[in-house]
């Protein structure tokens, strides 16, 4: 039982501590899918600021800073300012809910590796991100630029038609653990059959859902294949044509911190989250498990830009086809058969 | 963590408003420190360098009201199907009847849609020639 006072101060800890991680990640993510691109095409990726480019992302950030900062008069610009805003604390505040590790005691005080574990955390997180589309039409709106609106409107209507698929595919799981709390969820999948395949979702009869979940995914974080809303050879930059420096840069980072949440969501829905085989000393055995979490994140993100690095882009109607008359379809499939086959065995 | 149910909820709130906190600063930062040297052409909004004709406020097509109406109706089944997923084990087959019915009726509406062509972009279809 802990006094209010120190209750706050310890999240704040935590908040501070998973802003600075995330953001982190979110620079070093953009290092890699340049290097990784790079090499994909037969280049090297950025070499020059510090030993492999390490420090490339803090160069980069140091420049989107003395850019010039422009607003044209013909903008809309509190939603202007705004947008760009909204998509950031959206993609921030994401994973508050999302729990890294067990509990642990520090110093006296028993606290979750989690900002704040609530009971219905898979919710919160398909709450948050959803906002995320408004930064989006927001921005495309208020531009006034006929590109950035058409760019605006196609990733509207791409995420909202993929959010369907995505929402629904995770039904799946919902039945399995029978909770909305992330980390039931992920108890749920402790253990192993025969000791030797664990008890993940995905080798629970998920492996459609997972799919299903992943390529709703990519068309969620308006990635290749599904890049439209930023089709560079027909709209210029999409939603942000008309934005320039560090409120370009939000939209950035915005993209790469939703990818980092939706890593972190299928690791814990589907791949057993933090679970892994613990061995060695006590302090091995504490850390190991945020090791196991952080390598299939890692995973994601190089699929992510492995995907980027190989398929070409998709054609709208093909986009919106797919989402609607396959993913759709498919997602309700999936919930139906696995709540018949729980329903049977309960 | 002290005993009450909204506690939990407190961090979520200290969060939100520290990354708004964050937003903001960057916002600022980069108007404080970043150069301005506005001219007419910077200011003009980007065509490619053509002169921009009229500006964006212009109609767009209906396809994306029928997409977003199309979303409130899947998403209300979601909202649905969540709370039925997390109790049907204890529901057991009178739960997965009683949803395999719901779920046939918006299937019925979906294919509907799906035979009106709400869903087809490239064809011209009735929705484009404005008959839903």
């Amino acid at each position: 039982m802990l006094s209010v006072g120190t209750f706050v101060l310890i999240s704040i800890i935590k908040i501070v501590i998973a802003l600075i991680v995330l953001l982190t990640a979110v620079a070093y993510t953009v290092w890699l899918e340049r290097k990784v691109v790079g090499h994909i095409q037969n280049r090297w990726g950025p070499t020059r600021v510090g030993p492999f480019g390490l420090l490339q992302p803090l160069a980069d950030g140091v420049k989107f800073i003395f850019k010039e900062d422009l607003t044209s008069p013909h903008v809309y610009r509190p939603l202007y300012i705004a947008a760009p805003m909204i998509s950031l604390i959206f993609a921030l505040t994401s994973i508050a809910v999302i729990p890294v590790g067990n509990w642990v005691t520090v110093g006296g005080i028993h606290t979750p590796l989690q900002i704040t574990d609530v009971n219905m955390g898979l919710l919160i997180v398909l709450g948050i991100t959803s906002m995320g589309v408004y930064g989006v039409a927001l921005a495309g709106w208020s531009s006034n630029s006929k590109y950035s609106l058409l760019g605006g409107l196609r990733a509207s209507a791409q995420m909202v038609s993929y959010e369907v698929s995505l929402g629904l595919s995770l039904i799946g799981v919902l039945i399995m653990a029978g909770s909305f709390s992330l980390r039931d969820i992920v108890d749920a999948q402790g253990g192993a059959y025969w000791h030797v395949i664990p008890r993940w979702n995905i080798f629970q009869g998920q492996i459609f859902a997972f799919f299903i979940y992943l390529t709703a995914a990519f068309a969620e974080t308006n990635r290749i294949p599904f890049d439209l809303p930023e089709a560079e050879t027909e709209l210029v930059a999409g939603y942000h044509t008309e934005y320039s420096a560090m409120k370009f840069a939000m939209f950035f980072m915005a993209e790469y911190a939703n990818m980092i949440t939706v890593a972190c969501l299928a690791s814990l829905l589907f791949l057993g989250g933090w679970h892994g085989p613990l061995f060695g000393p006590a302090w091995l055995q504490a850390i190991l498990p945020l090791f196991w979490f952080a390598l299939r994140i890692f995973g994601f993100l190089f699929v992510y830009i492995w995907v980027r690095g190989t398929l070409p882009r998709f054609r709208y109607d093909q986009l919106m086809a797919f989402g609607w008359k396959v993913l759709l379809p498919l997602a309700i499939a999936n919930l139906m058969i696995t709540g018949l086959i729980v329903a049977l065995k309960s | 963590m002290p005993d009450n149910y909204f506690a939990r909820y407190l961090p979520l709130l200290i969060h939100f408003l520290l990354a708004g906190a964050l937003a903001s600063a960057i916002v600022l930062l980069s108007w404080l420190i970043g150069y301005r040297k506005p001219t007419r052409a910077k200011l003009s909004p980007y065509e490619c360098g053509m002169v921009p004709v009229g500006d964006a406020r212009q109609r767009f097509s209906v396809k994306f009201y029928l997409v977003a109406m199309m979303f409130i109706i899947f998403d209300v089944e979601a909202v649905f199907l969540y709370p039925w997923a997390v109790v049907l084990r204890q529901l057991k087959m009178f739960g997965f009847w009683e949803m395999l019915v719901y779920v046939g009726i918006v299937l019925v509406g979906f294919f509907y849609v799906w035979k009106k062509g709400v869903l087809d972009w490239g064809k011209a279809t009735s929705a484009r020639r404005g008959e839903v």
